[in-house]
């Protein structure tokens, strides 16, 4: 086992671990800071985000509008401090890519331009045409490529963090080239590692957001927060789930049924807007969570259409015309064309929800640190507490560089006044968990790696979906116990060392099983409707204040674990609300009723 | 706007094997797949990964042509996985890893020397005078540039670092030197960008032998470039700005 010394160890290689290592660098020059990715850095997720980063930028706009629509899209579940310190460093933020040379799309005058998102009052979207992630991913990796103490070490796999009396003390890691074991010292430890939409069927998510970072501070005994609210995305393609952005809608794309017809006004979300003038917090743009509900609606009434076995409603771009949607949205013009054949300036794109975002997370305060000294959580791994029951699209973006950046900060200064700790506990630990590694190879069985993963997906599809019951929630609850069982006995068949990739997936299913456990057992729990989590038993179909105003807390019991009664214990922990009180979520007309003149 | 699906029919997929763990050279292992009008190689590849041969190794993540992943060659020309579909092939594919690179297993290629080129052209804003600290306190306001400005190198700004261009590049294969496509044009995506100041230092490395002049305008590149950004209109590009360079160089004191 190799043995590598560093002050920061940043785990995930995409927007948020990237910005936490500039961060860091700049800081402190002489610090030694690794990164590790299971993929090269630009292949992370990241780089699939479409759609744009938010920040109050319009005369017209102010950080309060800003705040208000995260505190009602989170169906005031967000940490309301949070919030405030997200919206005040936004626009920094995304100025620094500017600067950093970000290829952000602007208007005639070369001022920035902004678009319309969902959910959002006004324009406030800083896009890269269709490819925001991918200009803000590839902007953070060449701009990291000049920091002489940023060392990547690319394809690595991190299988368990270190940890000594409570003490970060780095962690153990795998790389794939070799399938040598790096045991890697670091006084702080930030973990970058992005969602865990794989646990599901159909999502928009890459193969590699399997839910790792998450699983690896949850064994470790950091909780797991807000576990229960997943977000569908409302268009994704039928099958694959690959992501047609929301920016389609912000641009006047608008979604009908088989009929049609433009259902979003059967749900709370007109009266209908005219075509090519969308408004603000009308139909299509209202936010993912009700979108996605009213699709699941139209399909109970029989008003989708289907798209080979999948049912479907249709986003009609048509009235944008080629030369518009090739300079807005190009990339949705090649993902229409290449998966499903269409050509949106002469027909409508099939869509249809997908998985797509954890609002929960790795629970931290608001600079990012988890309750293990030196361990930090950033991004979509974490609940730093800014999405509540449900994101709003491009906060997310724009949450990778504002917290990456405080993480980052924080890790080099914790790193310079931590102690040394002894490191005959690490080197126990370490061979504790080569062995436990070595006693995973075995022959080929009846169950494999990939008929357990379907299992899971498929559960969580069925059981944690759109719309939940209490009965649906306690069958996936019975199959994810049963399938780690199952997982327990489950043998690695390919003993090689180099790329095997059955063993790293075999990993990434152990992750993706305890996650997805703390989800279920979290939405279990929560006996209320509220943002992404809706429930169809009596008496809990709407929001409850009284009781569930509440961040859940999902905890691993160790002494419990392969249990009947499953291993995740859940608790509560109040949200911080400092000048906005919980009020109706409105959107369409009933909102503008609302407002005061 | 329904869609047809037949999954009834198979297709052979031919995937070159290597483990040099215990493989003196590669070999070739035969597969049926079945397949439909949407399936991609990148599907057949996973199908045969979960159904038939779990120690199968090759990379991939996005599935939607953007994180650049999945490349290797079929029938001999660099192709996305992901991007490419069985429907478009009449008899068997043979797939096997990227051309000019070191094979580490199976379809996975060794993309250090990519990464190490990509990195030689400077490949970031660079401007003279330093900026300050950004906070907010201090106001920071990004940049004025235009749409037509910002049209100059937004193409070149698109690649997605498959790295489909040095497996089709005959310089690179014969000189793993050679900077090659992707990074030539990285570079001229700086250079051409009016924010930047750094042209003169990623000259040295442009105007030398393994940069802009090892092109021989075969265009190879961007024929098979995924995004359409032209790689070889860049390099060319990068040779009009080397040689205007030169030209200046004569006349400076």
């Amino acid at each position: 086992m190799q043995i590598l010394h560093t002050d920061i160890a940043i785990i995930g290689g995409g927007g948020a671990g990237l910005r936490a290592a500039i961060a860091a660098a700049q800081t402190d020059p002489n610090c030694k800071i690794s990164l590790l990715s299971k993929v090269y850095p630009m292949r992370s997720h990241t780089v699939a985000a479409e759609g744009g980063a938010a920040a109050v930028t319009l005369q017209q706009d102010s950080l309060q509008a800003h705040f208000d629509d995260t505190v009602a899209g989170s169906d005031w579940l967000a940490d309301q401090d949070v919030v405030d310190y997200f919206v005040s460093h936004a626009y920094q933020e995304l100025v620094q890519l500017e600067h950093w040379g970000c290829p952000w799309s602007r208007r005639d005058d070369g001022s920035v331009q902004v678009r319309r998102f969902g959910g959002m009052k006004t324009e406030r979207t800083w896009f890269a045409a269709d490819k925001t992630g991918f200009h803000i991913l590839h902007t953070l990796f060449q701009t990291s490529l000049q920091f002489a103490n940023i060392n990547r070490l690319d394809e690595f796999f991190v299988v368990d963090l270190l940890v000594v009396e409570q003490q970060i003390a780095g962690v153990l890691a795998m790389q794939l080239s070799s399938g040598e074991l790096y045991q890697i010292q670091a006084k702080s430890v930030i973990l970058a590692t992005g969602g865990a939409g794989r646990v599901f069927h159909y999502n928009t998510n890459g193969g590699i957001v399997t839910g790792d970072g998450m699983a690896l501070a949850y064994r470790h005994g950091v909780a797991l927060r807000d576990m229960e609210f997943v977000q569908y995305h409302p268009t994704g393609l039928p099958g694959s789930g690959i992501l047609i952005t929301e920016a389609s809608r912000g641009e006047g794309g608008i979604l009908l049924n088989k009929d049609g017809y433009r259902y979003l006004q059967d749900y709370g979300l007109g009266p209908e807007t005219p075509l090519g003038k969308p408004e603000s917090k009308f139909m299509e743009l209202g936010p993912r969570d009700k979108l996605s509900q009213a699709f699941w609606h139209e399909q109970q009434k029989g008003r989708t259409g289907n798209y080979g076995e999948h049912a479907v409603v249709y986003l009609d771009l048509r009235h944008l015309g080629s030369r518009y949607l090739n300079e807005r949205l190009p990339f949705i013009c090649e993902l229409a064309k290449s998966y499903v054949n269409v050509d949106p300036a002469k027909a409508p794109i099939p869509i249809r929800p997908a998985v797509h975002y954890t609002m929960g997370g790795i629970l931290t305060d608001g600079q990012g640190q988890t309750s293990i000294a030196g361990l930090y959580a950033i991004g979509e791994c974490a609940s730093v507490g800014l999405h509540g029951a449900n994101r709003l699209g491009s906060n997310s973006l724009t949450e990778l560089l504002v917290f990456g950046k405080v993480a980052g900060v924080a890790a080099v200064a914790h790193a310079k006044q931590r102690q040394a700790l002894p490191s005959s506990a690490l080197n126990a630990q370490c061979q504790q968990h080569h062995h436990q590694l070595q006693a995973r190879f075995g022959t080929k069985q009846a169950d494999n790696v990939a008929s357990l993963r379907k299992a899971m997906t498929l559960a969580m599809e069925q059981g944690c979906g759109i719309y939940r019951t209490t009965e649906g929630m306690q069958q996936c609850l019975t199959t994810l116990l049963q399938l780690k069982q199952r997982y327990q006995q489950l043998a690695v068949s390919d003993h090689s060392k180099i790329f095997n990739y059955e063993l790293l997936q075999h990993y990434e299913l152990g992750f993706g099983l305890d996650v997805a456990e703390a989800m279920c057992a979290s939405a279990l729990a929560r006996q209320e409707s509220r943002g992404a989590h809706q429930r169809l038993d009596q008496g809990m179909q709407s929001r409850n204040d009284t009781d569930y105003l509440q961040h859940s807390i999902a905890q691993l019991m160790p002494e419990t674990a392969g249990a009947a009664s499953g291993s995740a214990k859940i608790s509560y922990q109040p949200v911080r609300i400092t000048k906005s009180p919980p009020a109706a979520r409105l959107y369409g007309g009933a909102a503008t009723k609302q407002e005061p003149v | 706007m329904e869609k047809t699906v037949e999954k009834t029919v198979e297709k052979t997929l031919v995937i070159q094997r290597y483990n040099p763990e215990h493989d003196q050279t590669p070999s070739q292992q035969r597969y049926q797949v079945p397949f439909d009008n949407s399936t991609s190689v990148l599907d057949a590849l996973l199908y045969i990964q979960q159904s038939l041969d779990p120690s199968l190794a090759f990379r991939w993540s996005c599935r939607m042509a953007i994180c650049g992943s999945c490349s290797v060659m079929v029938n001999g020309i660099p192709k996305l996985g992901c991007k490419t579909f069985l429907r478009d092939y009449s008899g068997d594919l043979l797939l096997e890893p990227l051309a000019h690179f070191a094979t580490e297993k199976d379809l996975v290629s060794d993309m250090t020397l990519f990464l190490q080129h990509l990195q030689a052209v400077k490949p970031y804003l660079i401007r003279q005078e330093q900026s300050a600290a950004i906070t907010p306190a201090t106001k920071p306001q990004p940049h004025k540039q235009t749409p037509k400005q910002l049209a100059k190198y937004r193409k070149f700004s698109s690649c997605i670092n498959c790295g489909l261009c040095y497996a089709a590049c005959p310089q690179f294969g014969l000189n793993p030197e050679f900077l090659g496509p992707a990074a030539l044009t990285l570079a001229q995506r700086y250079n051409l960008d009016s924010r930047d100041q750094g042209k003169a230092e990623r000259m040295p490395q442009l105007n030398g032998k393994n940069g802009v002049w090892g092109c021989t305008f075969v265009g190879f590149c961007s024929d098979v470039c995924p995004k359409h950004l032209d790689p070889a209109a860049a390099v060319n590009q990068g040779k009009v700005a080397s040689a205007t360079d030169f030209v200046i160089g004569l006349f400076k004191p």
